[in-house]
C-alpha cells in the first residue's frame, strides 16, 4: 500500500515537472516532438534510478557511517557526472541500438536537476532502498507523462496562429502553466 | 569590453533569464515571494562570484579532458560553504528555499558563466561578470515573485498594499509560475521588437520622475 501511495503521488499529485519545478530545462528544450520526449523519458527514468541506488548507499555506507553529510553535494554531482559517462560507455558497447535510441541525450543528463533532485529527496524524506527505487521510477514516470502530454500540445501548437510577441518560449510557458493547473486536479487524491 | 559594461550586460541585455532562458528550475520553483526571489537570487551571485574568481584563477592548469568535471567540483564547493553560512545565518530562509539550495550546483548559469567566461578572463573581470548576472538574475527573480506575491496575496515583501484581502491564489500556486513568466516574456519581446513602443515607455518613465521631483 504504501508503495502505491508513493507511485501515484509522485506521477500526478506532487509531479516533479509542474509542481516541483525539477527539470524544466529539458522539458522546454526537448519537448517539440513526442518521439524525441519518449526518448528523454527513457534516458532519464534510466539514469534516475541508477543514480538513486548508487547514492543511497554512499550516503548510508560511506558518509553517515564516516560523519561527512556535509560532503553530501559535493559527492552525489561527481557520483551522477560519472554514472552518466559509465552509462554512455557501457551502452555503446552492449547495445548500439539502445545507445542510438538514448545516445543524444546522455550528455544532458547531467546538468538535469530532476537527477540530483531525486536523490537528495530520497535521503531527506529517510525511504528505505525499495521505497527510494520506487520513489525514482515513479518520479521519471511523471516526468515522461508530463513531457509526452506537453510535447503533443506543442505539436498541436506548431500549426496554430499564434500573436507575434508570444510566439515560442512565452506560449510554451503559458501552455505548461494551464497543464499545470489540470494537474493540480490530482490533488487531494492522497 | 568596458569594466561597466561587464557589469551592465547582463541586467538587460543578456539577462539569464528573460533572454537567455537559463536556471529555469529556481526561476519557477522559488518565486512565490518577492523575499524568496531575492533570497535565492542573492545565494546564486554569491556562488557565482567566488566561482567565476577561482575558475579563472586555476582553469589554465586544469586539462581540456577534465575541464567540466573540475569546473563542478569547485562550483560544488562553493554551494556547500553557501548551504552552511545559510543554516547557521539565515536558517528560516534556507528552510523556505529548501531543495533549490543544494540544486545550485546543476544551474546552468553557473556553469555556463564558468565555460564562457570565467575560464577566458583575468580574475577582476570575472568577478564583475558574476555580479553582473548575478544581480540580472536576482533582478528577474525578484520581478517575478514580487508580482506572483501582489496577485496571489496582494502584498509585497510581505507588506500589505490593499486594504481588504485579495488576490487569487494560483498566482501563489505552481500554474502561476509559469503564466506570469510566460506573459511577462511576452511583454518584454514586444518591447524589444517595437523601438517606438520602446521610447514612448521611456518617456513615460522619464516624466513620471520628472513629476515626483517636483
Amino acid at each position: 500500500m504504501e508503495y502505491i501511495i508513493i507511485i501515484i503521488s509522485a506521477v500526478f499529485v506532487n509531479n516533479i515537472v509542474l509542481s516541483q519545478f525539477l527539470g524544466i530545462c529539458p522539458f522546454l528544450g526537448v519537448s517539440k516532438k513526442v518521439s524525441t520526449a519518449l526518448g528523454m523519458t527513457g534516458a532519464v527514468a534510466f539514469v534516475m534510478a541508477l543514480a538513486t541506488i548508487v547514492t543511497f548507499i554512499v550516503q548510508h555506507k560511506i558518509l553517515n557511517p564516516l560523519g561527512l553529510g556535509y560532503l553530501q553535494t559535493i559527492s552525489f554531482i561527481l557520483i551522477i557526472a560519472s554514472l552518466v559517462q559509465l552509462v554512455e560507455i557501457i551502452l555503446k558497447k552492449v547495445s548500439p541500438s539502445l545507445y542510438q535510441a538514448l545516445g543524444v541525450f546522455l550528455p544532458l543528463i547531467t546538468t538535469n536537476c530532476a537527477i540530483l533532485g531525486v536523490a537528495i529527496l530520497t535521503i531527506q524524506k529517510d525511504f528505505n532502498l525499495l521505497e527510494g527505487v520506487t520513489f525514482a521510477v515513479a518520479n521519471a514516470v511523471g516526468f515522461g507523462v508530463a513531457l509526452v502530454i506537453f510535447a503533443g500540445l506543442r505539436e498541436q501548437l506548431e500549426l496554430m496562429d499564434i500573436p507575434k510577441g508570444l510566439k515560442g518560449t512565452p506560449i510554451a510557458l503559458v501552455t505548461a502553466g494551464i497543464l499545470a493547473m489540470a494537474f493540480m486536479g490530482f490533488s487531494g487524491i492522497v | 569590453m568596458s569594466k561597466f559594461k561587464i557589469v551592465t550586460k547582463g541586467f538587460l541585455q543578456e539577462n539569464p533569464v528573460f533572454v537567455l532562458l537559463l536556471g529555469m528550475c529556481p526561476t519557477l520553483g522559488v518565486t512565490s515571494s518577492a523575499i524568496n526571489g531575492l533570497g535565492m537570487g542573492l545565494a546564486t551571485t554569491f556562488v557565482l562570484m567566488l566561482s567565476n574568481i577561482a575558475i579563472s584563477l586555476i582553469a589554465r592548469f586544469i586539462p581540456d579532458k577534465v575541464r567540466i568535471p573540475s569546473f563542478i567540483v569547485v562550483i560544488a564547493t562553493f554551494v556547500t560553504v553557501l548551504q552552511m553560512v545559510m543554516q547557521a545565518y539565515l536558517p528560516a530562509l534556507f528552510k523556505s528555499l529548501g531543495l533549490f539550495i543544494p540544486l545550485i550546483v546543476v544551474n546552468c548559469i553557473v556553469l555556463g558563466r564558468a565555460e564562457a567566461f570565467a575560464s577566458k578572463n583575468g580574475p577582476v573581470d570575472s568577478m564583475l561578470d558574476g555580479i553582473g548576472m548575478g544581480l540580472g538574475f536576482s533582478f528577474a527573480l525578484t520581478l517575478l515573485g514580487g508580482i506572483r506575491e501582489l496577485l496571489g496575496s496582494g502584498k509585497l515583501f510581505g507588506f500589505p498594499c490593499f486594504n481588504e484581502d485579495r488576490g487569487s491564489l494560483v498566482f501563489i500556486l505552481a500554474p502561476g509560475a509559469f503564466l506570469v513568466l510566460g506573459y511577462l516574456i511576452a511583454i518584454i519581446n514586444k518591447i524589444k521588437n517595437d523601438p517606438a513602443l520602446f521610447s514612448r515607455l521611456l518617456l513615460v518613465v522619464k516624466t513620471l520622475l520628472r513629476i515626483n521631483r517636483i
